[in-house]
This record gives structure tokens, sequence and C-alpha cells, in this order.
């Protein structure tokens, strides 16, 4: 196996120092739409639409002027400015244009360009309209600083504005008190895994002096194990909490309280996937630790399987296609474990999941729309003839995520599920399962809400979305169809040089006939018919089934991921917080009162202060000195 | 014939200590002023004296600014070192920052936030006509002149006793001023009482612990107790107890854990110009000591004070953290803050990174780390604390949390402000305080505390919990009725500065931290 060097950067010509523009125009409209207040009420939802697509306009031109460089400066430098200089420590906020960056930057801004647009329709009757878009574009900015930046400090802290526009945006209905709590718990989920990331940045800086992905890619092979394994881990706690990964998954279903185009743009297409993005742009400290990229890929697996678990279900159709993008993030992440042969698929699926999941995410809302925003699946059916364009539109998604022959997810999971089998059997037979277990509750999802008889509520009528909505549906359809033609022969040896990756050979848009291949196939036809058995021959009730059945009660039940952080996070913190109020409060007053063993003479002199409580801060004082005394004592003696 | 006692007449070099002297000399102008101005011009005239004085300090701090005059001067008593100038630099800023909340009074419809007559009791005719007349105390300027001056002279403080005395300078005058509230008068008094018995406690200890030294070196300098250190003896006693005793005096005075009990009850309890003013000036001072205390004379025996001093940083950022989620109210909630502060400036004094300990020129040690850290807290404090005055109810400023519901959607500029300093407390990239945060950490680490780090940084994360927990009540709450009564009242020009100077520094010591990290890092340096 021969590993291409990873690029040395080369200075910024021709179009490429404008890169920056990239990040500001998004950046300075949400300033302007948050600032200027309501004055741009009117018109602000178009300018912040037409941001993210100026955005897209530069991603294409620097695209553009990477496909005419030769491969080995498809790597481009853009400094900005020098952030903190002192001594041997350098922070410099660079850009960094590379077949990895430029792709998700495509992604970022083209698939966001047309969320932004479908959000003109779906907020349209919205109060907060204005806010929205600022939002929205905040987030558009920190995503692409995340994806661009050239280091990890610097990419940390488009990670935080990601996670800050995630929290708006999902609490931003926040008269329903349950979006309130939904981006509470994100927030504070999240704050696990930005623990990781910053000990992974402080490790960087102290073993490296710098925190750029240069430096970190050189230095990675001269750490001892230990470290390397210890940042390997550290940095997969991190991508753990930005993409919903076991076991730092809970919020991500909570976090569809959040409008539908969020859910689609944020929760589905882009920032979720930045764990993945993580591993990969790490590829050179996982090189170095089998331990590490052995643990990203079972948490993949794991995820994999608990999100596909917990689609099977729910009734809330943007539950279904939550737990569906856990599921597939988890194909990611367990491609981006493999490691270097695999590293290229990960990004392949996280670009089509970004079509096909984007889109079914914009064709729920569009349901939902059409629905009274009803979320209840039960309450659907027989939607394929009032709602003919969402339909079409969501079953190009449908079939592209099962694994259709010929659609795009068919190319990227596939791809996976090889790689996976190849590597370690027991990760590939759990994927292939999974893809099955994703057939079936993706078949559900469409009998429930298209397919079988009407279970409308009083007085829904439903109708086809407007124009403005339905546009972004079709023209999202399409890559969810084409996509994984066009690129699957293509994504490996542009994204080889960026990701320490092999170039693959003999690859062409013909799907390549394996026997894995063929049984991926027989298993996810199963899947088909199973719950073409199960819901398309029956009828569905309007109410929820009771069951007796272990794995539904505990899917409705998320597999129980809220009470594991209760158990587990949230019952020791509460306790030790009330320990040290207590503490405060109580015991050391107690003291005085009670006569502690220990300070009780000294206790007993304080006490004609008789000065309320300052009685009991002196005695704190006291027994401070005598506790401080007594640990220098110990210290000398041992 | 030769005089049997010859007495040296003692050498004051006195462009040198120039910001001290003029600091003094100003305070006694003030004094002066309270005998023999009339009334109606004190208060003009004091605002001038106290920031003619302020002003007139930076600017000799200025002319004598660089390592050519850095020197132990006034006969061994004072060093006058890089860390020295650094930190009578941020001092003297934010205690001009501070003087401008003291005058602060269009909040309250033309007077000030502290009392119109010390000497009543609360709620008594005497006060309520005291109020009536605007009769006020104008004799808060010269004490905060003369608080300064002390703060000015600890951590320059080149033995034990004039630290003691520096000490007492400090501590005397905010003992006074913490009593001075206008509205809640009897909280105020409680807080008064307070801080001047535990603070006497403090004063007790710290002397006790200079005798103790004393007998065990001989001497009150810092040199020859280095040196007494240096060369171990039999009887050590003496100096272990002699340190634990000087460090708890100090540690008081920076709030740490377990000796920071004080704090909220004070920060409450005081007027909010003098919270502010303590919150910052006084950690700085005594944190500033602390440092030469350790570093200078007790540096020969690091190995013990170490890990001590790493136990109380843990035991300081955890307690404060845990009791400031906990807290309702606004100035309790940053003085458990300050706590926290207090734990994460402790960190980079644990590592103990200076050059005798290896450091190299250039690079950031403890000394310039806390100066950094110090910075960026301390525009932070004297901004949010700005903000605090202005949110006010039917008797003064409301403070209890619920009455900050929705501000932020109100006033979307205060809470974008309260936003930014509570965003840089919380050490969040690029505000000012994820420098100082870096910087003390990185002094910690270079000290080998890497286990501290690792504490820190997972305890700061905590600590973003609750100003985050700020921001969202300013935003995402809707304001219960009960609290109708709260409006916020646009400041006078004063108060206006020290927001915007608060605001704009803790962006932009966060986007372009260079400077103020050369600054640091060239007077880092610790003169014995």
């Amino acid at each position: 196996m021969t590993l291409l060097e990873g690029l040395t950067p080369v200075a910024a010509t021709g179009l490429f120092p404008l890169a920056w523009l990239m990040i500001a125009i998004p950046l300075v409209v949400a300033g302007l739409l948050l600032l200027l207040g309501r004055v741009t009420d009117g018109f602000g939802h178009y300018v912040a639409t037409l941001a993210p697509i100026a955005s897209f306009v530069v991603a294409v031109a620097l695209f553009a002027g990477l496909l005419g460089r030769p491969e080995a400066q498809r790597a481009v430098t853009v400094p900005m400015y020098t952030w903190i200089k002192t001594g041997s420590w350098t922070v410099e906020a660079n850009l960094l244009i590379d077949p990895l960056s430029i792709v998700f930057a495509l992604l970022v801004t083209g698939v966001g360009g047309l969320i932004h647009v479908y959000s003109i329709g779906y907020m349209a009757h919205d109060p907060g309209r204005r806010r929205f878009f600022a939002y929205l574009n905040l987030f558009i900015a920190a995503m692409l600083t995340l994806v661009l930046s050239d280091n990890y400090l610097v990419l940390f802290v488009g990670w935080e504005g990601v996670g800050l526009a995630s929290y708006l945006l999902i609490s931003f209905w926040q008269h329903k008190p349950t979006a309130a709590t939904a981006g509470k718990k994100a927030f504070v989920v999240n704050r696990v895994g930005d623990l990781g990331m910053t000990m992974a940045i402080f490790t960087m800086l102290a073993m490296f002096g710098s925190s750029s992905f240069e430096a970190v890619n050189a230095g990675a092979s001269k750490m001892s194990p230990f470290w390397v394994t210890l940042l390997g881990l550290l940095l997969l706690v991190g991508a753990c909490g930005k993409s919903a990964q076991v076991p730092l998954q809970s919020w991500l279903l909570d976090a569809m309280e959040g409008p539908t185009p969020v859910s689609a743009l944020i929760h589905a297409a882009t920032m979720v996937t930045a764990g993945v993005y993580l591993v990969v742009r790490s590829h050179a400290v996982y090189a170095e630790t089998s331990v590490a990229a052995l643990a990203v890929a079972i948490v993949g697996t794991v995820t994999l399987l608990a999100g596909a678990w917990i689609g099977t279900s729910k009734d809330d159709i943007k539950k279904v296609l939550a737990g569906s993008t856990m599921s597939q993030i988890g194909y990611m992440m367990l491609a981006a474990g493999i490691g270097p042969t695999a590293y290229a698929f990960a990004i392949f699926h996280l670009l089509t999941h970004g079509f096909f999941k984007a889109n079914m995410f914009l064709g729920a809302g569009s349901v939902m729309h059409g629905m009274a925003d009803d979320v209840n699946m039960r309450h659907y059916g027989g939607l394929a003839k009032s709602m003919q364009i969402t339909y079409w539109t969501f079953l190009m998604g449908y079939l592209a995520i099962i694994g259709t022959p010929f659609f795009s997810g068919f190319y990227s999971k596939d791809s996976i599920i090889e790689a996976a089998w190849e590597k370690q059997p027991v990760l590939g037979a759990l994927a292939l399962i999974a893809a099955g277990v994703t057939a079936f509750y993706m078949t559900r999802l469409m009998f429930m809400t298209f397919w079988s008889r009407k279970r409308w509520q009083e007085g829904v009528h439903p109708h086809e979305s407007p124009a403005v909505m339905w546009v972004p549906l079709v023209l999202l359809a399409i890559p969810s169809v084409i996509a994984g033609m066009v690129m699957n022969s293509w994504i490996g040896g542009w994204l080889a040089p960026a990701v320490g990756g092999e170039v693959p050979v003999g690859v062409s848009w013909l799907p390549r006939v394996s026997v894995i291949g063929l049984v991926t196939l027989a298993v996810v036809i199963a899947g088909v018919l199973v719950a073409y058995l199960v819901f398309g021959r029956t009828s569905i009730p309007e109410s929820v089934p009771y069951t007796r059945n272990v794995f539904t009660i505990m899917g409705r039940h998320d597999l129980y991921g809220d009470t594991f952080n209760e158990v587990v996070f949230m019952r020791p913190g509460e306790a030790l917080t009330r320990g040290i109020v207590a503490l405060d409060d109580g015991v050391v007053d107690g003291a005085v009162q009670g006569g502690a063993s220990l300070a009780l003479g000294l206790g007993g002199g304080l006490r004609r202060l008789q000065n309320g409580y300052v009685r009991s801060y002196g005695l704190t004082m006291v027994i401070g000195v005598i506790v401080v005394g007594l640990a220098l004592v110990i210290g000398r003696l041992v | 014939m030769t005089t049997l006692l010859e007495i040296a007449a003692p050498t004051i070099e006195y462009r040198l200590l120039g910001p001290v002297l003029i600091v003094f000399v100003g305070a006694c102008l003030g004094v002066l002023i309270e005998a023999l101005v009339p009334r109606h011009l004190r208060d003009e005239g004091q605002l001038i004296v106290t920031g003619v004085s302020l002003l007139g300090a930076l600017f000799v701090l200025w002319r004598t600014w660089g390592p050519d005059w850095r020197s132990v001067g006034a006969m061994g008593a004072v060093s006058v070192d890089g860390p020295t100038q650094a930190i009578w630099l941020l001092i003297l800023v934010f205690a001009l920052l501070s003087a401008l909340l003291f005058a602060e009074r269009r909040l309250s419809s033309g007077v000030t936030s502290f009392t119109p007559m010390a000497a009543a009791v609360p709620n008594s005719t005497l006060e309520r006509e005291a109020a009536a007349a605007r009769v006020e105390h104008t004799e808060v300027f010269p004490l905060l002149l003369f608080a300064v001056s002390g703060m000015l002279l600890f951590p320059a403080a080149n033995d034990l006793l004039t630290m003691f005395v520096a000490l007492e300078i400090l501590s005397l005058p905010l003992y006074l001023l913490s009593g001075l509230a206008r509205y809640r008068r009897l909280l105020s008094h409680e807080a008064a009482l307070k801080y001047f018995l535990l603070g006497s406690l403090s004063s007790a200890i710290f002397l006790f612990g200079a005798a103790l030294l004393y007998g065990y070196s001989g001497s009150f300098t810092f040199s020859v107790i280095d040196a007494a250190v240096a060369t171990p003896t039999e009887h050590d006693t003496l100096l272990v107890t002699g340190m634990v005793m000087l460090m708890v005096g100090l540690l008081f005075k920076i709030g740490a854990v377990p000796f920071h009990s004080w704090t909220p009850d004070v920060y409450q309890g005081a007027p909010t110009p003098v919270t502010a003013f303590m919150a910052v000036c006084t950690k700085l001072a005594a944190i500033g000591a602390l440092l030469r205390l350790l570093f200078v004379a007790l540096g020969g025996s690091r190995w013990e004070w170490q890990p001590v001093v790493a136990g109380i940083s843990v035991l300081t950022m955890l307690v404060g953290a845990v009791l400031a989620i906990v807290s309702r109210d606004i100035k309790r909630l940053l003085a458990y803050s300050s706590v926290t502060h207090a734990g994460f400036l402790l960190t980079a004094v644990v590592g103990a990174s200076t050059m005798t300990t290896g450091l190299p020129v250039g690079q950031i040690g403890s000394a310039a780390a806390i100066v950094v850290y110090m910075a960026a807290y301390g525009f932070a404090t004297l901004g949010a604390f700005g903000i605090v005055m202005m949110v006010r109810g039917v008797a003064g400023e409301r403070n209890d949390l619920s009455a900050w519901q929705g501000i932020g959607r109100r006033h979307p500029w205060i809470g974008a402000a309260m936003t930014l300093f509570m965003l840089s407390f919380a050490g969040i990239p690029p505000t000012a305080g994820f420098i100082g945060k870096w910087a003390v950490f990185s002094a910690a680490w270079r000290g080998g505390y890497w286990w501290l780090v690792l504490i820190a940084v997972i305890l700061s994360l905590v600590a973003a919990y609750f100003y985050l927990r700020v921001v969202a009540v300013m935003f995402f709450s809707e304001p219960a009725t009960e609290v109708s009564d709260v409006h916020v009242v646009m400041p006078g020009l004063g108060t206006t500065v020290v927001i915007a100077v608060g605001a704009v520094m803790s962006v932009l010591l966060g986007i372009l931290p260079g400077w103020i990290v050369d600054l640091a890092a060239s007077a880092s340096q610790l003169l014995r």
C-alpha cells in the first residue's frame, strides 16, 4: 500500500486571496440583519438568501481554480492575520483551500443556498423571519470558518460558532418549552464534546507549539504511542459531540424541535458531519494509532445500528429522519475509522447524504406545511396523490438512501460496507444488517406517509407547497439521483492527496459487481419486503399500538439515551452541587454549633465574636490555615 | 569629632516611585478639599484631583517605563520591576475607570450610588433629611485614592513590613467604602463589618506569619529570606508555619477558597462601583503581592508550596463555579465568578514559570500570564458591573436575576455588551478572556502541571455554563409580571465610557492580543 504524502500548501495567487469573501459575506449580512433590526424586516430574507449564493459562486470559482492546478499544488494557504504570537507559539488565522475543504465549501454554500430559498416559503408567515435568516447566515459563516481554517484553533472558533447557531435555531420557537429545552440539551451535551476538542488542541499546542494541520500532520509520526492515542481519542470525543455519535447522541432527536429547514441544513447535511470532517482532517493522527482508529470505527458502527433502530420505531417523521441521520453519519465514521482506504468513501457518503437527506428533510417540511404542521405519520397517508412534486422528489431521496443501484447512496454506502468487510468482517456484517434495517424503516416511512390510505385529521387539506419550496426540492432530487454516478470515478482520486488516501484504480460510473454488493442488495430487498408485509398490506392504526416488543419499546425511548445521561452525568453533578452548597450553608456553621472535634477550641474562641455568620466565615479561614499547614507538613514528610 | 550616631538620610527614587507618591498626594489633597472647599464645589474638585492624580501617575509611569529604569528603590523596601510596572499600569487604568463609575449620578436621578449620610441610622429622620438636602459624601474619592496608593505599594513591596503596611493602607478605605451604599443600608453595613472583621483576622494571620518568618530568617527583606531558605536548617517549623500564614493573608484578599466566604456578602452589600473597584484592583494588587512573596522570598521552597497552591486553585475554581451556578443574584454570581477567576489565576502561580526556572526570554511566564489574564478580566468586570448599575427598580438596583429577564430583547445593545463580557469571562474565543486563559494555562503547563490544566479546562467549561445562563436569561426569558417595575436607565457619560471601553477591549485583546502579550512578556522579570 503506497500512501501519498500530504500536500504542502502553496501561497495563494489569482482568485485565491478572495477566499475570505466566502465567510465575510454571510457574516456581514447576519450582522446587518441583527443590528439594523426591523428596518430590514421587509427585504432582509432576500439579502440573506443571496449571501450563501454569492459564497457559492466564490467557491465554484476557487474549485475551478484548483481543478486547473497540477495535483501537487492543490492546497492553497490564504494568509489572513497572525492571531497569537509569542516566542515558540504562533497561531495564524489562515484559510486552507484544498480538495477536501473545497468540496465542503461547495456543499455548505450550495445546499445552504437552496435551503435559504426554501425557507423564504417555509418561514413566510413567521414573525421572527428576519432573525431566522440572520441565524442561518451566521451558521453558514461559522461552518465555512470551520472547514476552511488551516488550523485546529480557528477550526474550533467555527466549531463553537456552528454550535451557537445550532442552539439559537433549535430553540428558535422559544414559546414552545420543548424547543427551549431541546436547545439547552444540545448545548449541554455539546459541552462534553467541546471538552475533548479543547483538550486535543491544548495537547497539540503543548506538543507541536502550533495547532496547524501542517504541523500536526508532520508531528504526529514523532509522538509517543500514548500521546498520539490520547490525541486521537480526544478528537473522537469532539467528533462524537458534534456528530451525535454514541454516547453523545441524545441531543439530535430533540433538535428536531427547530424549524425544518434548520433540521435539513444543520442537523442533516452539514454541521452534524463536522465530526467526520474532523476525523478525516486528522488522518495523520489516526494513521499512527490503530487503537483510536478502531475506536472511531466502533463508535460509527454502534451509532449506525442505534440510529437505524430508533428509526424503526418512531412515528414522528422528523425523528425517523433524525435517527436515519445518526445512522448514516455512523456509516461515515465507520469509513473514517477504517483508514486511508476509506477516507474518500466517508466524504463521498457525506456528500451524497448531504443531498438526499436535505432533500428528504425539506420534503418532510413540505408535507408538514400541507398537513397543518402535524409531524405524526399516523395522521398522514395517501399523500402521493395530493402532493405529487413532494412525493416524487422524496421518492428519489428514498431510493438513494436505501441503496437502489445507480442512485447516489448506492455507490457511497456500498463502498463503505465493502471496505468495512475487508478491514474487519464483524463491522462489515453489522453495517450490512443496518442497510437492511434502513430499507425497512424508510419503506415504513413511505407507506405511512405517501402510500397507505388517508388518515387525515379533521380540517386538514393537504396541498402542494408553493414553487419557492418545491424548486429547491427538485434541485436537490437531481443530485440525489446522479451524484453517485457522477462522482464515483472521480472523488477518490480528487481527495486522495488531501486525506493521505490511495488513488483508486478501475473505478467507473458503472457499479462494480461483487459478492458483498449482491448480498447487500439482497438484504435491502429483504428489508423493503418485510416493511411491505408489515405496513403495506394492513391498515395503519391512528394511535400508537400497544406493544410488548422490547425492541420497539427501547426504540421509542431513544434506546434510553436520556436515562443514561441522567444516571451517569446529571445525578453525580447534582449531588456534587448539592454537597458543596450544603457545605457552604450548613456544615461549616454546624461545625461551630455542634463543636466539631478538630477545631473545637478555635471555634469556641471565635464564637465569642458573635457576629451572625462572620463566625463561620472566620472558622472556615482558620480551618483553612490548619489544612494548608497540614498539607505542607504532610508534603514534607512524604 | 565624629558623631556617635550617624543617621544616613534615606534615599528615595522620587521619579521611579512617582506613581505611588502622586496618588498618595492626590488623596491628601482630597482630604484638604473636604476641609476647606465649600460644599457645592467639592464634587467637581474631588473629580479633578482624582482624575489629575491618576493620569499624572500614569504619565510618570510612562516616562519611567522600561528595563533601564527598573530597580529596587527606597533603600530596598520597594522593588519597581517589570511585573510591578505592568500591574501599576493596570491598576491605574482600572482605578480611573472605577472613578468614572463612582461619579455616576444620572442613574439614580442626580445622586451617586453612595449614602447621603453614613453616620445616620438607616431609615432615620436624619438620613431622610440628608437625602432631601442632597448632601453627599464626596470623601469617597480620597478614600479611593488612598486605597489605590496602597494597591500600588502592595505588589511592589520588597519586605514583609512594607507589604503589611500596604495591605492595611489598601484595606481600611475599602472597609469604609463597602458600608456606604445608598440603598439597602443594613446589607451594606453588614458587608462592611464582615469585611472588616474577616479582613482584620487575615491581617493578623499575615502579621503572625511575618513574625515567624522573621524568626526563621532574621530579616523582613525578601532577598534575605530567600537566602535563608536556600540554606536549609534544622528548625524550619518556623518557615513552614510562617509561609502558610503569609499565604493565607494574601489568598484572603484574592478570594481563594477556603478564604473566600466574605466575597459574595461583601460584593453584594457594597455599592456597585466599589464592588467593581474591589473585584478588579484588589485582586490585581493581591495576586501581584502573592507572586512576589512566593517567587522572590520563597522561591527556594517552591516544591513545597506548589502542590498546596495547586490544591487551593482546584478548590477555588470548583467551589466558585458551583456556587455561581446556584446563585440567583447577579452581584453574588459575579462575586463567585471572581472567586473562580482567582482559581484560574492561581494556576499560573503554581506553574512558577519564571526566568529562574528556565523560562526563555520573550516567553509568557507566570507573571506575564497574570498580567494578560487580569487585563482581560478587569475590562470585562468593570463593564459588567457598569451594566449591573443600570438595571434598576423602585429602590435602586435590581440584582436578582429574575429582574434581568428579557433585558437583551428590549435593549439589544446592553444585552450584546453584557453577552460580550460573559463570553470573555467564560474564555470563549475570540474574546480577551480566551487569551487570558490560554496565557495562565500555558504558564501552568510549562511548570509541569498538566493535570492542573486539565482540571482547569474542565472547570472553565463548567463556569461557561453560568455565564451563558445570564445570556439566556437576558435573551430567552420572558419577564415575569411581578418584575414589571424593572427598567434599564441610560447612564451618564462616565459609565457609558466604562462599558464601551470594557467592550472594545474585550474584543480587541481577543483579536489582536499581540501588544498586550508583548507588553506583559517584556515586563516579567522580578527583581530582588
